[in-house]
């Protein structure tokens, strides 16, 4: 191929992703710098290249970590941080609890099966993230079908209040990023090779240790991947804490929104838009890192 | 011999249950006659009708719907040409911040997406409108579309692109003329995962959209904080519907194009 050629295919989606992907943080980076102020746009210094290089200089000597410093020292915004890692850590967790027996039992299922087992795993993903969280309104509310089956059963006699607390963001988050759980478990149990189960059996081993010495080691890339896969998004969840967990559950992502859209304090939003970009940052090399292997290996 | 045991079947039957149940619940109490979505008071189709008449819902529903082709047109005609570069392109300078570029935006909380693109659509001076929730939707689509195409060009044999070159055709040629049409169930699960994606898609168009330009989702997620109503159910079970039998549709067709090209 024309290097020319070349360079123009490879030039339309870099330039396209430089520009509306890069290229935003930078400036939200910038703006975290900025200090809010009442004016259109919401905060100060802004670029002004009317007045040459001192305009510019003069920017740049204005920015500073206010900001962050005012993060530090407000107990709302480590408290969301908190609250959303400890949200996010469990919720992995819980996915895992969830995910596991159904990839295994997915795995281990008839051949004939198993397309339409991924299949139906898969398919709840393509409908509406937002319909799947409003289901379980109607589902956890005091006066909710939850509610009603369980005091129908006699199980209890008073509802149990789980709408608008951290459980239900619990349950809201196990239930929207399940599959991801399931599949990257299931694609590393459906090609593990059963005659390793029977040698570690022969050799002496219970049914119950092969598992634990066999097969959840051979699984460990695919739990890693899905782990991967159900925190970086809850991290930043706002459509789940919002909907369900009310307003004492705190969550970046909820509190990113609100600096936003109420206070419209713009300097805020980007700080903490940085703050848990920085957090995430790690976690999202690693996820890139496992994609371009995998993506080389199968070349 | 892999066994299929009651504790496989059991954790299979609780498993889906918890997936699909609350779907179900959802599409039978849109047929509930009672405005307490949570009562039964017998059969009825009356939520649909009234969503019918429900111009503000309409209104949106068409803005989606126009956000959403677009969206998945343009995404996949980028992410085809992202797919290409990564698998067929080789080593360039700088290819590790383009991997990077295309695989971030899949795992990206939504806020933070969403935040940046309108501060510089707000930077750039664009104003924020219906093509602005489709710039945004299309930049992290076609990152979907790049990672569900280049999956599939991986596994062809380049040696057919390189007989077709050998043959005299010229790069562009070869393209469309031998490695689409072999990709062409790919790209077409990329365009449908694109629709769907910005069909769904509530934070990053509350974000970037602007006057005029209210989808479905916002209008779902303003109603829905309200409290749930039947009406809303009814919709849910429209949309569920539609993708249900678009991704089953998909399938199938991706399916029988498989057994037509023996590569099954």
């Amino acid at each position: 191929m024309g290097n020319n050629r070349r360079w123009l295919v490879i030039a339309i989606p870099y330039l396209w992703l430089l520009v509306f992907f890069l290229v935003p943080f930078i400036i939200v980076l910038k703006i975290s710098l900025s200090d809010p102020a009442v004016s259109q746009p919401p905060y100060t210094p802004v670029l002004d290249f009317s007045n040459g290089f001192a305009g510019i200089a003069d920017f740049f000597g204005k920015l500073d970590f206010d900001t962050y410093a005012f993060l530090w020292s407000d107990s709302l915004y480590i408290n969301a941080f908190l609250s959303s890692l400890q949200i996010a850590v469990f919720s992995t967790f819980f996915s895992l609890l969830v995910a596991f027996p159904m990839a295994y039992g997915m795995a281990r299922a008839p051949e004939r099966w198993r397309a339409i087992l991924v299949m139906l795993i898969i398919l709840p993903f393509w409908t509406s993230f937002l319909i799947r969280v409003y289901a379980w309104i109607g589902i956890l509310r005091t006066e909710g079908l939850l509610n009603q089956f369980l005091l129908w059963t006699g199980i209890i006699s008073e509802p149990l209040a789980i709408m608008n607390t951290t459980t239900a963001v619990y349950i809201g988050i196990v239930y929207s990023y399940l599959p991801f759980m399931v599949l990257p478990i299931y694609s590393t149990l459906e090609k593990m090779d059963e005659s390793l189960l029977e040698a570690a059996i022969d050799l002496g081993c219970s049914r119950i240790s092969a598992f634990w010495l066999v097969t959840l080691p051979l699984a460990l890339p695919g739990i890693i991947a899905g782990c991967f896969l159900v925190f970086i998004p809850a991290m930043g969840e706002f459509v789940i804490p919002d909907l369900l967990g009310g307003s004492g559950t705190l969550m970046m992502g909820k509190t990113l929104w609100n600096e936003f859209f109420s206070n419209r304090d713009w300097p805020v939003a980007s700080a903490v838009a940085i703050v848990l970009l920085l957090f995430l940052v790690v976690p999202i090399l690693y996820f890139q890192r496992q994609l371009e292997k995998e993506s080389e290996v199968s070349k | 011999m892999k066994r299929f045991t009651w504790f496989n079947a059991t954790s299979l039957t609780f498993g889906f249950a918890f997936l699909y149940l609350p779907i179900l619940l959802l599409v039978i109490y849109s047929f509930n006659e009672s405005k307490l979505v949570t009562v039964w008071a017998g059969f009825s189709t009356k939520w649909y009708g009234e969503l019918l008449g429900n111009k503000a819902m309409l209104d949106a529903a068409w803005v989606t719907l126009r956000v959403a082709l677009l969206t998945a047109t343009f995404a996949t005609i980028l992410g085809t040409i992202a797919a290409y570069v990564l698998v067929r392109m080789g080593r360039f300078r700088s290819r590790t911040v383009f991997s990077g570029m295309v695989y971030a935006p899949l795992v990206m909380p939504e806020v933070i997406t969403g935040l940046s693109l309108l501060l510089l659509f707000i930077a750039l001076g664009i104003p924020r409108g219906l093509m602005t929730v489709v710039l945004a939707h299309t930049t992290f689509a076609m990152c979907y579309v790049a990672v569900v195409v280049s999956s599939r060009l991986v596994t062809f044999d380049k040696s057919l692109e390189e007989a077709a070159l050998d043959l005299g055709c010229s790069p562009l040629d070869a393209f469309f003329s031998v490695t689409l049409p072999i990709i062409a169930p790919s790209v077409i699960a990329g365009w449908l995962l694109a629709f769907t994606l910005s069909l769904d898609d509530l934070v990053i168009a509350s974000f970037t959209s602007g006057p005029g330009a209210t989808t479905l989702p916002i209008k779902i997620y303003s109603a829905v904080r309200l409290g749930v109503s039947p009406e809303i159910n009814a919709l849910s079970t429209i949309l569920i519907s539609i993708v249900a039998i678009g991704v089953i549709a998909a399938s199938l067709i991706q399916k029988r194009m498989a057994v037509r090209d023996g590569t099954a």
